[in-house]
């Protein structure tokens, strides 16, 4: 027991170590991507004096060679600094996340858990049926889930929801439950789809498996073999997927953030990007790369944690 | 989005037959019957499957109507009726699907989306099948270190977030048709290197390849003569998993209204039109939503099957 704690451990510090080169990575390709860009910031406004431009490029050190300015973003990054706002005048990038992140928090949180408990549930109940009506029935509206993307579910949830039923808001937000219910509903589906594909995929092959047929020949109730026996090795894909949902959680924010018009991180991306802000795509990208690459780590290390059949002896 | 599964799938022998190792195979063996190719069978299991053989008629379908439709119709897709404006479908007034507020046939005007959205589609994931192609076999067939580091690498791209970095190369290098299909492709490719990697770990210790080697053939061309030509069967069910999400990525893209540009349409920016008129003309929403759901829908059931018929698990 102790030798494969001690296993766990090494796998944990070699996957943290791991990290390092991925981080890095991605903090370079941002970096050279955005510096590629023909044109600067200040270009799109009236043409400015070339005193003022100097002085501009002088205070966001956009006049040192580029490796320097490499090495000082990448100083920067390390002490949690992403610089100022090139649009936002006031606002510094650490300042939009600090403002915007919450809000996408509680509505991806929210979404995944939806995801989670939904998804799984309809999948047991689709493998336990399976090849019945219900379970293609099931199926086929999964598949719509994920054929559909967000930016059509929304609109079409705001026109029912809203302007016809006029039960929800249409947009906007304020921290009631009320703003939170179709952003969080249309940011759920496609992952609610998945997980609940998922679901019913591994359930009806761990339903299959040996030692269920033992459990069932021993004269278990049904209920008990499914909660007892097949749940926990079934949850195992679904946990493994939990890091691209989250990927994808982040990625469909910024549609809904955009249609129903929160003023969440994904918002503040988009329209940095329409504005050529460099500092604040480029922290937004980055924020969310490390949000994904830690969460995928936290996600590995719970799968390995709870799969029986991966040990970690030494040697 | 499918990795897991596909490689659960590919990651097997294909043409390991059961009873190779059983001592008694001899005994059972009946040497007389014919025996089913893999590709045949697929095939069977493939017509077989309702849903992926109805979702490839209507596939059809949708791309004759996208390329022959507007030939046939009165209207052009600029042309402005403004007599009719935002007119709901009619007959009477040669609208079928109505039209939007300045007059344009939505008919049309999604028709000719359907085409750059289809193209996009297609020429995207030809992209990522050449680069994913190239890396994967070129990994797998020099293994060692080689194949270590650049799987490494496939694996920290694979770690970021990367309809950001689409989004970051749209925004530098402007919004060109042809960009948006290198930048789709460009991060896409990743699931196909892995998958062609490991199918030619598989090929690479067979005996044809061997006698290639044998007779003196120089590593490129044994890539490119003999592993490629014969990993095209496993990467052409990947190419129908890959479309559907290149044409979510691209609609996704001008929705946000960082995709095509006027005068050219696609059904995310016919969405993301719809989407601002809906209360006065929901027809300008609902005609391109319907549109992209089918074809991502059909898509996505055509992949499916394919992979099912090609998953010699499920043989009964």
């Amino acid at each position: 027991m102790s030798q494969s704690q001690s296993g766990f451990g090494h796998h944990l510090a070699s996957r943290l170590l791991g990290l390092i080169p991925t981080l890095l990575m991605l903090i370079t390709i941002a970096f050279f991507m955005m510096r590629m860009a023909p044109g600067g910031p200040f270009d799109s406004e009236k043409a400015l004096p070339p005193e003022i431009r100097a002085n501009l490029d002088a205070k966001y050190h956009l006049d040192e060679p580029l490796l320097q300015q490499y090495f000082r973003y990448l100083g920067q990054i390390v002490t949690l600094d992403f610089g100022p706002s090139f649009q936002y005048k006031d606002w510094t990038v650490n300042e939009l996340i600090a403002s915007g992140f919450p809000v996408s928090l509680t509505i991806g949180g929210l979404a995944m858990v939806l995801a989670f408990f939904v998804g799984t549930l309809v999948g047991i109940f689709a493998a336990l049926r399976q090849n019945s009506a219900v379970d293609y029935a099931v199926m086929g509206v999964a598949m719509l889930g994920i054929s559909i993307p967000g930016f059509v579910v929304a609109p079409l949830l705001i026109l029912i929801c809203a302007v016809y039923m006029g039960w929800l808001p249409a947009g906007g937000w304020e921290w009631s439950i009320t703003y939170m219910i179709l952003p969080v509903v249309t940011l759920a589906l496609p992952v609610v789809a998945y997980i609940a594909r998922l679901t019913r995929g591994s359930m009806i092959e761990v339903l299959h498996s040996n030692y269920i047929r033992t459990a069932r020949a021993k004269g278990l109730p049904e209920h008990v073999v499914v909660r007892r026996h097949a749940l926990k090795p079934a949850m195992l894909p679904v946990i493994s997927f939990m890091g691209p949902a989250t990927a994808g959680l982040i990625t469909g924010s910024v549609v809904v953030e955009r249609i129903y018009s929160i003023p969440g991180l994904g918002s503040y991306f988009v329209q940095g990007a329409l504005n050529r802000d460099y500092t604040l795509v480029m922290g937004v990208v980055i924020f969310y790369g490390v949000v994904i690459v830690l969460l995928n780590f936290i996600v590995d290390m719970l799968y390995a944690w709870l799969n029986p059949r991966i040990r970690f002896e030494e040697g | 989005m499918a990795g897991s599964a596909l490689k659960s799938l590919f990651g097997m022998e294909p043409r390991n037959s059961p009873g190779a190792d059983d001592p008694f195979a001899s005994v059972f063996a009946v040497p007389d019957i014919p025996g089913r190719s893999l590709w045949k069978d697929a095939g069977h299991r493939l017509l077989k499957n309702r849903a992926a053989v109805v979702s490839a008629v209507v596939m059809f379908l949708m791309l004759l109507a996208v390329v022959f439709g507007p030939m046939f119709l009165q209207w052009e897709g600029d042309f402005t009726d403004w007599d009719n404006t935002a007119s709901p479908p009619s007959l009477q007034n040669g609208h079928w699907l109505g039209t939007d507020a300045v007059g344009r046939d939505i008919l049309v005007r999604t028709l000719e989306g359907g085409r750059i959205s289809l193209l996009v589609g297609v020429v995207s994931t030809l992209v990522s099948l050449l680069i994913g192609i190239t890396y994967g076999s070129i990994a797998g067939y020099y293994g060692g270190v080689t194949d270590r580091l650049m799987m490494r690498m496939v694996d920290i791209i694979y770690a970021l977030p990367f309809m950001f970095f689409v989004i970051l190369l749209m925004v530098i290098f402007g919004r060109h048709i042809i960009l948006i299909f290198v930048a789709i492709g460009a991060v896409n490719w990743l699931d196909m290197a892995r998958i062609v990697r490991g199918q030619t770990l598989g090929l690479k210790n067979t005996e044809f390849i061997e006698a290639a080697q044998a007779c003196g053939v120089s590593d490129a061309a044994i890539i490119s003569r003999h592993i490629v030509p014969n990993l095209l069967g496993v990467v052409m069910v990947y190419v129908t998993l890959t479309i559907p999400q290149v044409i979510l990525v691209e609609s996704f893209l001008s929705f946000l209204g960082l995709g095509v540009q006027e005068p050219m349409s696609s059904w995310g920016a016919l969405v993301n039109d719809g989407a601002q008129d809906m209360e006065s003309a929901p027809w300008t929403l609902i005609v391109p939503a319907a549109f992209l759901a089918v074809t991502l829908y059909c898509f996505n059931y055509i992949g499916d099957g394919m992979r099912d018929a090609l998953d010699p698990k499920d043989r009964a």
